[in-house]
């Protein structure tokens, strides 16, 4: 039995259901409580395995564990044995060694979780690894997309911008098409990766004619990832490819705009977009924290694991 | 540990015995309805919480009749006590069920917690937890349709509907209507 999350793609349509399901009855459990802290993972110990720099995932996925009252041990590469040269493998014996029940692990190359999970008896949940995978974001963003438009089956999806470097965009392709989502890649021919015509998703490169849609997620452009120039200029890339209030304006009445953060206000989505009412970047924050507490719960919680 | 609600063993061999009747469930129901109200001087100040997943239906249809013998209303909550078990880790992880506040909270409240069936009490200790998160109740009683004994805790109930010496062996099936489509109350398995 599979005890890790490391891919979107590991989940199918009734297990990625009952995470949302499970996040929401948490959600609903903790509304308006003054303590919002449940005793389940108790004597639990999850370990913030972070090789990358991360603020939001990082706190999100603690404050997640420590709801459920888990102990937390947050690890950041920097000043970390790793700096001194260890290697992932020995730094994941030395945490196996002290009993971690759960790792989360952002690491900047693609598959490191995989090995991870091969070396480690703990569960492994992929907190981002490189260019290829985010698990628990596509989760909390299709569950943001379910708790605002009441579905995911049948919702069209356009996600904009630097997808060849986007582990969000990967993960969400992969779970919305599990769930019954249309998605649509819009960006430039040097933003896409080789293969895109295989994913379970439209590709096209002209925004405007991509606008019919019921959510359009918007994605960061990725500067510290982009050693060559994959674009002329930021305000030719603003132009062709970024959300401003003209666009917003030909969006459907309920359609919502999401960005995963960090954005860059007036690059890919304009600030006057970005505190829109349709804007749910806020909510997809909090909603992370249930969405992760939902992951620990089902992957830490019980003897067998239904994920 | 079973649990009322867990999946049968095999049961081809023994057949199930009908314990309580839907007309005996009325009634069982009508009492309880009526000593709720006798112990809490009308319904004053008394909130009813149900245990999913049949507690919940039971806490409302023992509000209907308390409203139908005396007029009052009686405020109705839901509480999910699976993320307060002491057991999660010996059995599967399962889904979660809502839990919604009743109207008006339960601080200084007469709690009348409601599940179907008692049997170890470890259902209850984790909805005692679940309940302190709330706020702090005046009182709180516990109702249950079936009392099977076999304890693990020093826990007993306040409002019993029917009394059943079991076997660990045998299952007690509580059906309930809004869930299951009819009203009974089963025992199946054990001697055969």
């Amino acid at each position: 039995m599979r005890k890790h999350l490391l891919s979107a793609a590991d989940l199918d349509r009734e297990q990625a259901t009952l995470v949302l399901d499970t996040a929401q009855q948490i959600e609903a459990a903790l509304a308006g409580r003054e303590v919002k802290k449940l005793p389940t993972l108790r004597g639990r110990t999850v370990v913030n395995l972070f090789f990358e720099d991360s603020t939001r995932t990082r706190i999100s996925f603690e404050l997640a564990a420590k709801r459920l009252s888990a102990d937390v041990i947050n690890f950041s590469a920097k000043g970390s044995s790793v700096s001194k040269g260890e290697s992932l493998k020995d730094t994941a014996l030395t945490l196996e060694a002290m009993g971690a029940d759960a790792v989360v692990v952002r690491h900047s190359m693609s598959g490191a979780p995989h090995r991870l999970a091969q070396w480690i008896r703990g569960s492994v949940v992929n907190a981002g690894d490189g260019t290829h995978e985010h698990p628990t974001q596509a989760l909390l963003d299709a569950y943001t997309m379910r708790a605002r438009l009441g579905r995911l089956e049948g919702l069209r999806v356009t996600i904009v911008g630097d997808v060849l470097h986007s582990r969000v965009a990967r993960s969400n392709v992969l779970l919305l098409s599990t769930l019954g989502a249309e998605v649509t890649l819009v960006a430039p021919p040097t933003l896409l990766p080789v293969g895109v015509e295989t994913w379970p998703a439209e590709v096209s490169f002209d925004l405007d004619a991509s606008l019919k849609a019921d959510v359009v997620m918007m994605l960061r452009v990725q500067r510290e990832r982009m050693a060559a120039s994959y674009f002329p200029s930021p305000r030719e890339y603003s132009r062709r490819y970024g959300l401003d209030a003209i666009r917003m304006g030909m969006l459907a009445d309920d359609a919502i705009v999401m960005h995963p953060g960090p954005m860059n206000r007036g690059m890919e989505i304009a600030a006057e977009v970005a505190d829109s009412v349709r804007s749910t970047i806020v909510e997809q924050v909090s909603n992370g924290v249930s969405v992760r507490m939902a992951v620990l719960y089902l992957l830490l919680g019980g003897a067998e694991v239904p994920l | 540990m079973k649990s009322a609600t867990d999946p049968a063993p095999d049961l081809s061999r023994s057949p199930d015995r009908l314990i309580l009747t839907a007309g005996d469930m009325g009634r069982v129901i009508d009492r309880i309805a009526h000593q709720i109200l006798e112990k809490s001087a009308g319904g004053r100040d008394t909130v009813l919480i149900g245990i999913p997943t049949r507690g919940a239906p039971l806490a409302r249809r023992l509000a209907d009749r308390m409203r139908a013998f005396e007029g009052v209303d009686v405020p109705v909550g839901v509480l999910d006590t699976t993320l307060y078990r002491d057991d999660l880790r010996m059995r599967g992880v399962r889904a979660l069920e809502e839990t919604t506040e009743p109207p008006g909270g339960i601080v200084d409240k007469l709690v009348v917690l409601v599940d179907d069936v008692l049997y170890s009490g470890r259902t209850v200790r984790a909805a005692l937890d679940a309940l302190r998160e709330l706020g702090r109740p005046g009182a709180v009683q516990l109702a249950v349709l079936v009392d099977r004994g076999h304890r693990e805790l020093p826990i007993r109930a306040d409002y019993v509907g029917k009394n059943i010496p079991t076997a660990p062996t045998e299952q007690v099936k509580v059906l309930l209507d809004e869930v299951d489509g009819r009203d009974a109350v089963l025992l199946q398995g054990g001697r055969s």
